[in-house]
């Protein structure tokens, strides 16, 4: 037995085939406990601690935090007789410790044969792609292991019968029926060939390629943009948030028309306006900004039109006008973009709201935000104007009618009372779903959002 | 807290040394439909031992257990869950395909599981490793069922103790259909006759199955104990989710008693559980006993509970855990001290030890032994099924046999 043992990333739930490395708890060169977790990892289930099964000391971490490991690769070296005379490194793990891989689908995601992967089970497993090679098979290319369809488990081949008569049902199951209506295929134009003529899932999938994919389907698998590589380029895996970023991004750039309006506004007496709440006993102890005053005037304009606080119900042809306002915040964080809200926010005073800001950011940039915190939305903010920057045209979050980008506050020349002089003038973008909401109701909105950073106390007062 | 119960009884024994009584007829208490499972406070329940470690009297139920008695369910209670926390870390480390954890549901176990007499029939769900351990069946056995290497391979039979079932609820029936033939071998009706307990959560509360079983056990007036462990989740969906009134009160519907216990306390569950064993070995029909408890872990390792629920909820729990209460209790009345529980743990890492290396040199099946145990004589179908499988391994590459 070696006294250098490696720890094998093991398949931590049911038919996972991958982990990210979140967070290394140990160092090379420090002393390891039975059982003592040595590795934060995150599945597309769950992020679990690795409790050690060996005593030593650690020398060697093979992978560094954010790398994504497939199942059944060796981790972390440890040597479990630290003191005793150097040996040679351990022998890489033997193929059969290589565990089958599932064609790395994760929940939700289609798999290489167009099955979709799901939280439980192993019902979705695709056909694997390291698996013992049969006697007498021609050896496959050993180096790229293609996803094979399954193997039919009859062997023997039927001939191709003629599609039924049209007007009658075509034969297939439903599995298959459901791949064709999303791929866009007639089932009656197709020559079955399973059992009995019956359509199979590779007669649909192999039906769509030489045909023009339909426009639904053109934007998901929309010919990929070569991209030139030149010496020195760094390639960042598409993962975790950025992942989810970017599928959000698309689905909701191609599904909600946008529209984007400007305003550009005098909130030298919002600024003022922060600085009395600042000092205010009122606002003890709460840290308050622009951004905390702003989101009180969305809210109390949302009262006003409530229509764009809403979503568009595809699958019901409804549009659901939402009781509670979840005050979305777009926040920066080590971890990239993350929008968590702030539930029932209209339900809140000025403070109240304030220090939800404040919790709800830090506990964001902590990377501790709840998953509740983060779905359910209704309106979001994007504070762009931290970064410097004057305005944007923000993209919806799914499922929300409209969202605000909040631009610098700079002092500019601006006519005030008959005369030009520096005031602090800010930029109010407004993106949102035409579906839902015209030109009309969108400009109204953001003209009452304008009265309220142009004169907060006097809406306030009027509004609340 | 006890509805729909019949007439007054005699009192019995049951058999087993120790003794929990259900005190004389008292004004019945009027069930309340209550929804504190949904605001988080706890409901009226049956207690003894309070969360801070107080004994508490019931008009209804008590326990009385010598000092050595106290410690010993203790000493369940801590093994148990040493036990259990192997199991969570063998699958972490790719050495269990799955486990369950039964973390927080240690007092529903132990409480239930020393009331049983030896006579008495045990039909688990796959969670009750504490209900095992009382069976005194060795705890390495469900490790192989959910490493892979066999099917649950201990004799239901000498042990009293069904296979661990993973259909949810099955196994209710499965009791009811036993207790009916309890009945029917005429083994009820005194001191030693047999009874029934079959275990399950508040999610299979909803099953078809479980509702036909209630059905046929009051029909027949079968001998057999619901334990339900209201672990609040079935899997991610909370139980007032599923549950609009108490789930306690159903029993009252089908005629015959609920009664609803703190499970996190041993006593109370012990003291309710014999009473109600007791009266279904007298022939006096089935109960439901709503063990009201907390799951402190993940459904099993594979879910993540940070989805669906807060951590301010199981810290909330972990206020009223079963084992911090019974060593509170222990060091308050003076029964235990520290040398006893710092021998204790060291106990329990021992038996963890011992089980993790029994584990992990854990012999690999033979693949053609899934077909041995189908029938007792073999058959046709299943020679002509194996030596198909066999032939099919042996078209590997690299395959020796």
């Amino acid at each position: 037995m070696s006294r250098l043992k490696q720890f094998i990333l093991p398949d931590l739930a049911e038919g996972l085939t991958e982990a990210e490395i979140l967070q290394w708890l140990v160092s090379v060169g420090d002393t390891i406990e039975l059982n003592q977790p040595f590795v934060e990892v995150e599945t597309a289930k769950s992020a679990v601690e690795i409790p050690s099964p060996y005593v030593g000391v650690v020398t060697e971490i093979l992978h560094e935090a954010g790398t994504t490991v497939d199942v059944g690769s060796p981790i972390i070296t440890i040597d479990t007789e630290p003191g005793a005379p150097a040996e040679a490194a351990p022998a890489a793990p033997a193929p059969a410790a290589v565990a089958e891989s599932n064609g790395g689908a994760k929940i939700g995601e289609t798999t290489a044969d167009g099955r979709t992967a799901v939280l439980v089970g192993y019902g979705a497993k695709a056909p694997t792609t390291v698996r013992r090679a049969r006697k007498g098979a021609p050896a496959p290319a050993p180096a790229v292991p293609a996803p094979v369809a399954p193997a039919p488990v009859v062997a023997a081949p039927v001939a191709p019968v003629a599609p039924v008569a049209s007007g009658g049902p075509a034969l297939a199951k439903p599995p298959v029926r459901k791949l064709a209506k999303d791929l866009g295929v007639d089932l009656h134009a197709l020559v079955g060939t399973g059992p009995n003529g019956s359509i199979t899932r590779e007669d649909v999938t192999g039906a769509v390629a030489p045909v023009a994919a339909p426009v639904a389907v053109a934007v998901a698998v929309a010919e990929p943009v070569a991209v030139v590589a030149s010496e020195g380029d760094q390639r960042i895996p598409v993962k975790g948030v950025r992942k989810l970023t970017a599928e959000n991004m698309v689905a909701s750039a191609f599904s909600a028309p946008h529209v984007t309006e400007f305003l550009t506004v005098d909130a030298t007496r919002l600024l003022k306006t922060v600085a009395k709440m600042k000092e205010s006993k009122e606002f003890d102890g709460v840290r308050v900004g622009p951004l905390a005053l702003l989101a009180k005037g969305v809210l109390l304009a949302l009262k006003r039109h409530p229509m764009v606080n809403s979503s568009w119900d595809e699958a019901a042809q409804e549009i659901v006008v939402k009781k509670h306002v979840n005050l979305g915040i777009a926040a920066a964080t080590p971890r990239g973009l993350i929008v968590p809200n702030i539930k029932a926010a209209e339900t809140l005073s000025t403070r109240e709201l304030s220090e939800a800001l404040v919790s709800l950011t830090s506990t964001a940039r902590d990377g501790k935000t709840p998953p509740a915190d983060m779905t359910g939305g209704s309106f979001t903010i994007t504070n762009v104007g931290v970064f410097g920057v004057d305005t944007g045209t923000p993209i919806l979050p799914p499922g929300e009618a409209a969202i605000l980008a909040f631009g610098a506050i700079r002092e500019m020349p601006w006519v005030h009372k008959g005369k030009v002089v520096p005031r602090h003038v800010t930029t109010l973008g407004l993106s949102f779903d035409h579906r839902i909401i015209d030109g009309e109701l969108g400009s109204k909105f953001l003209a009452d959002l304008g009265r309220f950073v142009q004169n907060p106390q006097e809406m306030l007062l009027a509004w609340a | 807290m006890v509805n729909g119960e019949r007439g007054p009884r005699a009192t019995k024994s049951g058999g087993t040394t120790r003794t929990a009584a259900k005190k004389p007829a008292a004004p019945r208490k009027k069930a309340t439909t209550d929804r504190s499972v949904a605001n988080g406070t706890d409901p009226a329940f049956v207690q003894l031992l309070t969360p801070e470690g107080d004994r508490v009297e019931h008009p209804d139920y008590s326990v009385d257990f010598t000092d050595q008695e106290y410690r010993d369910l203790y000493r369940d209670l801590v093994i148990v869950r040493r036990l259990d926390t192997e199991g969570t870390t063998l699958q972490r480390q790719g050495q269990l395909g799955i486990w369950a954890s039964l973390n927080g549901q240690e007092a529903a176990q132990i409480g239930s599981g020393r009331a049983l007499a030896q006579q008495d029939m045990v039909f688990p769900t796959y969670r009750e490793h504490g209900v095992l351990w009382c069976r005194d069946i060795d705890p390495i056995m469900p490790f192989g069922l959910f490493r892979g290497v066999d099917l649950g391979g201990w004799d239901s039979r000498k042990y009293k103790f069904n296979m661990y079932t993973i259909v949810i609820g099955a196994q209710t029936l499965h009791a009811t259909g036993y207790a009916m033939g309890v009945k029917l071998d005429g083994k009820m009706g005194t001191d030693d006759g047999e009874a029934v307990i079959a275990y399950f959560g508040d999610g299979a509360i909803s099953q078809g199955d479980v509702n036909e079983a209630f059905v046929y056990a009051a029909a027949y007036d079968a001998p057999v104990v619901f334990f339900c462990q209201n672990n609040q989740y079935a899997i991610s969906v909370p139980v007032h989710k599923q549950a609009k009134a108490p789930l306690f009160e159903r029993a009252s519907g089908f005629g015959f008693p609920g009664v609803r216990v703190d499970g996190n306390d041993v006593l109370a569950t012990y003291a309710v559980t014999k009473d109600a064993l007791d009266r279904a070995r007298h022939g006096e029909g089935p109960g439901l006993i709503e063990a009201y408890t907390y799951r402190m872990a993940a459904h099993t390792t594979t879910d993540d509970p940070t989805r669906y629920r807060d951590r301010s909820e199981e810290d909330a729990w972990r206020l009223k855990d079963p084992l911090s209460r019974m060593k509170a209790f222990l060091e308050k009345q003076g029964l235990a001290d520290e040398d006893y529980f710092a021998e204790l743990t060291a106990e329990a890492d021992r038996y963890a030890l011992d089980l993790r290396e029994r584990v992990l040199s854990m012999p690999e099946p033979d693949p053609s032994s899934i077909f041995d145990h189908v029938y007792p004589n073999g058959s046709p179908l299943i020679d002509e099924q194996r030596a198909e499988f066999l032939a099919y391994h042996a078209s590997f590459e690299g395959s020796g046999h």
